[in-house]
């Protein structure tokens, strides 16, 4: 306790209570805020799929700008033309976790469910998957492991360095960095905004020091702004990075 | 760091606390130095395409992917940083 401030334990910040049911199968905030972005990215394309007019209007509009956003911005730069058939995915992966993260900056609810390991591992595990069963299937299990771990173009004797390093590096850090890098920006703006909060609502209350309060809200209120982009940004950054893997366990190394 | 020691086992009295303590001053040190290669690389990089989407403007969106794809690779070692410091402090 410094000047009376005092931050509440961890726990409180990332561990939250089942509604009902036991421990770890319950049903807690994580979870329902899961089943809203699922249903929240389901519903819009449903809905904007049954509207069938030729010059989209609405939401059919904004689905398909969304769309050709994936296709322009991350297919098309990373993959190419063969990978408009992984858009469904990409689009669906993006739409999710950009609403599981928005949550973070919703007033009242302000817990980004990627904040907890579980929806980023197991996202990046999905992935891993998926590029592991793309690589195999479109160029055989045996040409694409001997193509991502024996590399060509490389000198027959630097084998014995370079092939543990490409296995670790594309089969092992891939998903793990995937992982981190979603559950530790979200959990990182997370404890930002619950620490310049709790500052606020302390230095309220507390007389003495309410003439430093402008500062800290100044600090809350664009560190706010910063999270809505952050949330966008590592959205944006999970799906390119999906399509990169899908490309290059695609189309081999020459 | 031993000024630092000392003055740690003058409070901290009970290995809990010792433990604790040792784990906050690891986890400060942990951050703190992992912060500083990446800050020096990601500000290193956004430098370098912003030459390159300066001097040809019509590569802006393939410089720019580039850019945001290099900026999580880097970022990704920070945050590992991150996570360090949060079993250290926390678990």
């Amino acid at each position: 306790m410094i000047f009376g401030l005092e931050f509440p334990p961890i726990e409180n910040l990332v561990e939250w209570p089942n509604f009902a049911g036991d421990s770890w199968y319950g049903f807690n905030k994580i979870a329902l805020t899961y089943l809203i972005a699922t249903a929240a990215t389901a519903i819009f394309f449903l809905v904007a799929a049954s509207g069938k007019s030729l010059v989209p209007k609405g939401v059919q509009n904004l689905a398909e700008s969304s769309v050709k956003f994936i296709e322009d911005g991350i297919v098309m730069e990373t993959i190419g033309p063969d990978g408009i058939r992984y858009i469904p995915y990409l689009a669906s992966l993006f739409f999710f976790i950009l609403i599981s993260n928005l949550f973070e900056v919703v007033p009242g609810w302000q817990m980004p469910a990627n904040a907890r390991m579980g929806g980023p591992a197991f996202l990046a595990l999905l992935t891993w998957a998926f590029f592991i069963i793309v690589g195999i299937k479109h160029q055989g299990p045996l040409k694409y492991f001997k193509g991502a771990l024996f590399p060509p173009g490389v000198p027959k004797a630097l084998y014995i360095l370079v092939t543990p390093i490409e296995f670790i590096s594309t089969f092992l850090v891939r998903p793990f960095s995937l992982a981190v890098r979603l559950f530790a920006n979200m959990l990182a703006g997370h404890i930002l905004l619950v620490t310049f909060a709790v500052l606020c609502a302390t230095l309220w209350a507390l007389n003495g020091l309410v003439l430093a309060l402008p500062f800290s809200f100044f600090m809350l209120v664009a560190l706010t702004g910063f999270e809505i982009m952050v949330s966008f940004l590592q959205a944006y950054i999970f799906t390119i990075l999906a399509a990169v893997y899908l490309g290059g366990a695609m189309h081999p190394e020459h | 760091m031993s000024a630092l020691v000392l003055a740690q086992e003058a409070v901290a009295q009970t290995p809990d606390d010792i433990k604790a303590a040792a784990g906050a001053q690891g986890a400060g040190m942990a951050y703190g130095l992992a912060a500083i290669g990446p800050g020096i690389g990601i500000g290193y990089l956004v430098g370098q395409s912003v030459q390159a989407m300066a001097r040809q403007p019509e590569a802006a969106g393939m410089v720019r992917t580039t850019m945001f794809l290099g900026i999580a690779f880097t970022e990704a070692l920070a945050l590992i940083g991150f996570v360090v410091f949060i079993l250290l402090k926390f678990v």
